[in-house]
């Protein structure tokens, strides 16, 4: 059984039917990733795991255990945690409280003073900046506070939504390594991307999304060599 | 920087300041001043005839500062202001003074000729107008010549004398004066003495300076000790003044202290749902309305109820009632934000005025004739309706309440709010409730203000609806946006400036929405943070300034 399982989902803002029957499936450690274009249905994939959208139909399981009925803050507590789209940072409060922020539904003191160890080792430019308000930072820094937000929540179920966005190519290039230095740690992670190259150099799985509808799946390194993907994603011209 | 361009700065700022001035003087403001004696014949009018070429010459003085360094630009500019702001005057002067226009214009009587001319002939009158104002803005820009350390105690010395002078009749009044007056053997005149006034301005900035000089503690260890030590005698001293204030200032002052007290209730309460939480409520008068209500209810046996419950059983039913009222409202608006949430709120203020004025509700809350005999807290036997023991109830519920707020800010629900107020989405996607963070902001809120209500309304000894107008919600929010949102000393300092100074200048009264515009308009400009701010919000706004505080947040 996966760890992270959506199941056929439908979801709809108002009369826009978004998901048409959404199906992955996400095993513990792996990096599974979701690509596609605007408007494809990745963000809102996200919100619905995350509960801030509800399915009409079909069921999102963790572990087995339906999360339809929780709410957002909830689903937060059962393990499953993102760093959103445009990062969102909590721009006015500094680091240290931004990463505190992110462990508000834990109460175990010295669980999360070790993973501030961990989060600082990891990003250890926000160490340096603990006591920095979020605002002041670069994007590249503030994509590595959402993320370690994220982490302080120590999620079963990393959801990463873009964190490429916006960011200059070397830095993408650190952003992708340290995710998969995460996912060496033993971080599950649903990376959702726009850069479908970089994307696929990290998953292990990926589903491309179109429309609303999964329409390729595979290993990485299936759909890398997909020619329909390297067409329409990876820029290549078709001989 | 060429002379065309130094003069054009100097005649727009005078244009600018002129209209302000003849503004402030058409609504009659100088002329109500001009009653108010500050040291000898020197009024409170003639000190705002004399601001506006302080003001003229300053704003010209700093607009070519931009470009020119030189000082002859800068006094140029800053007489030719003056003189621009002087001849505006001067003509209002001669205008209001040939032609009546008193039809269109209730305030230009003799009186406001009077108030202008210092009863000096008319064209002596105007030249002296004209002459003064050249001569303050040129003044004013010079005074950035003298060092700083001299500047800035001058100018304390000159604030001490205007506010002893403007408080000078109730500070004579007060029983700590008599007594003192009396042991002295001296009689005391209603206005300052200018002699008096003078050797003030000497003293106090001759104090100030030599504070100045003293060479501050060298190391950072010895400034921490120095700093705790004298943190814990303060402390002490503050405690103690507090405690003997209503016995020392008398009977008029301590019941412009309880009323201070309430509105520092309130602010405290609106501090948590807006300062904190940011959801901005303007009907917050209904919880103290409803606090009002509930204690006049249930402890008036005059009353629907007629139960004549005693005041320390009313207060938890009426926190009780206020509390459950601000979840009430808390649920049809959870999903507004912003201007929306302000309308709503604003709606329900007046909801429950309406309410308690109705026909309908009459029988039960008795309408506009409200309910009375509410009868006064008794503490062991005592009765608390002299307004100086009154006073320690509503203290030592300040006090409770400060203690509330600041454990607040340091816990769970308090970072919650915090995160509720910067992104609502986010925090909940941190595992945050959002329904619950906000229900309680509004609980505990609307729970502030009812405890300030009842206290009202056992103060009072009667309510009416007329008592909760829209305008105590707008007071509060003044006050804790002056004294500095977010930031509990902030409160309170605004209370006493908004609260306490009209109470107490019946002049100011007069025209006290005008000084909120112009106060809220001014902080915006000057310290959009607030009087006291808070660490947090001074790191928002001032954040180059701001290295200390950064520490203090993050600790």
């Amino acid at each position: 059984m996966a760890l992270l399982e959506i199941d056929n989902i439908h979801t709809y803002y108002g009369n826009i039917h978004a998901l048409k029957g959404v199906t992955i499936s996400v095993d513990k450690g792996e990096i599974v990733t979701l690509v596609g274009a605007n408007g494809a249905g990745k963000s809102t994939t996200l919100n619905t795991i995350c509960g801030i959208l509800k399915p009409r139909h079909g069921e999102i399981r963790l572990n087995g255990e339906s999360l339809n009925t929780l709410k957002p803050h909830e689903i937060v507590a059962k393990g499953i945690s993102q760093a959103p789209e445009g990062r969102r940072i909590f721009s006015r409060l500094t680091v240290m409280e931004n990463l505190e922020m992110g462990a508000y539904t834990r109460s175990d003191r010295n669980g999360i003073a070790q993973d501030l160890e961990r989060v600082f080792s990891i990003f250890p430019r926000l160490k340096e900046r603990a006591r920095q308000v979020g605002g002041t930072l670069s994007g590249g820094e503030q994509q590595m506070l959402a993320i370690a937000r994220a982490l302080m929540a120590r999620p079963r179920v990393l959801l990463l939504d873009e964190p490429s966005m916006g960011l200059a190519p070397i830095l993408v290039q650190e952003i992708f390594s340290i995710i998969r230095e995460i996912n060496q740690q033993g971080t599950t992670i649903l990376l959702v991307e726009q850069n479908v190259n970089m994307a696929l150099q990290i998953a292990q799985r990926g589903y491309v999304l179109e429309t609303g509808r999964v329409v390729l799946q595979g290993s990485a390194k299936e759909l890398r060599e997909n020619p329909e993907v390297r067409a329409v994603y990876l820029g290549e011209t078709r001989h | 920087m060429n002379l065309l361009s130094v003069v054009r700065a100097g005649i727009r700022s005078g244009l600018i300041v002129g209209v302000i001035a003849i503004f402030i003087v058409l609504i009659g403001m100088v002329q109500t001043f001009a009653k108010r004696y500050l040291t000898g014949e020197i009024t409170l009018g003639m000190v705002i005839l004399l601001a506006f070429g302080l003001v003229a010459g300053v704003l010209a003085a700093r607009q070519v500062a931009k470009s020119s360094p030189r000082l002859g630009h800068k006094v140029l500019a800053a007489a030719i202001s003056g003189l621009i702001t002087g001849v505006m005057l001067a003509a209002l002067l001669l205008v209001v003074s040939q032609v009546s226009l008193r039809d269109v214009l209730v305030n230009a009587t003799p009186e406001m000729v009077a108030a202008l001319s210092f009863g000096l002939p008319l064209s002596g009158a105007a030249v002296m107008l004209m002459g003064m104002s050249v001569a303050t803005a040129v003044i004013a820009v010079l005074y950035g010549l003298v060092p700083p350390r001299l500047r800035r105690a001058l100018l304390e010395g000159i604030m001490a004398v205007i506010l002893i002078g403007l408080f000078w009749e109730a500070i004579i009044g007060l029983d700590v004066s008599r007594l003192v007056m009396n042991f002295l053997g001296v009689k005391a005149g209603k206005v300052l003495p200018l002699p008096g006034g003078i050797g003030l301005l000497g003293v106090v900035s001759l104090v100030t300076y030599l504070l100045r000089m003293r060479p501050r503690p060298e190391t950072a260890v010895v400034r921490q000790r120095h700093r705790t030590a004298w943190r814990y005698v303060s402390l002490v001293l503050i405690a103690g003044a507090m405690a003997a204030l209503p016995f020392a200032v008398g009977l008029f002052w301590s019941q412009t202290l309880t009323t201070i007290g309430l509105f520092t209730l309130m602010g405290l309460g609106l501090n948590i749902v807006v300062g904190m939480a940011g959801l901005l409520d303007l009907g917050y008068v209904a919880f103290y309305a409803i606090g009002a209500y509930a204690m006049a209810l249930f402890s008036s046996p005059a009353s629907s109820l007629g139960l004549g419950l005693p005041f320390w059983v009313a207060l938890p039913i009426a926190l009780v009632f206020a509390a459950i009222s601000g979840i009430l409202l808390g649920i049809p608006v959870l999903r507004l934000r912003g201007d929306y949430l302000a309308i709503v709120t604003l709606g329900f203020g007046e909801i429950i005025r309406v309410l308690a004025l109705s026909d309908v509700l009459k029988p039960y809350i008795g309408g506009p004739q409200g309910i009375m005999e509410t009868p006064p807290p008794y503490f062991f036997g005592t009765q608390l309706s002299d307004p100086r023991y009154l006073y320690y109830l509503i203290l030592a519920a300040c006090l409770v309440v400060v203690f509330i707020s600041l454990r607040l800010n340091d816990s769970r629900i308090g970072r919650a709010w915090i995160a509720v107020r910067e992104d609502e989405d986010v925090a909940q996607a941190m595992g945050i409730n959002l329904v619950a963070a906000k229900l309680m902001a509004f609980a505990i809120g609307a729970s502030f203000a009812g405890v300030g209500g009842a206290i009202f309304a056992a103060r009072q000894g009667a309510i009416f609806p007329m008592d909760f107008t829209l305008f105590v919600s707008i007071n509060v929010l003044c006050l804790i946006i002056i004294g500095g949102m977010g930031s509990i000393p902030g409160v309170i300092t605004g209370a006493f400036f908004l609260i306490g100074l009209p109470e107490v200048l019946r002049e100011v009264d007069e025209y006290r929405i005008l000084a909120y515009g112009a106060g809220l308009v001014i902080m915006m400009l000057v310290r959009p943070e607030g009087l006291i701010p808070s660490a947090r919000r001074r790191l928002e706004l001032r954040e180059e300034e701001a290295e200390e505080g950064v520490a203090d947040v993050a600790r």
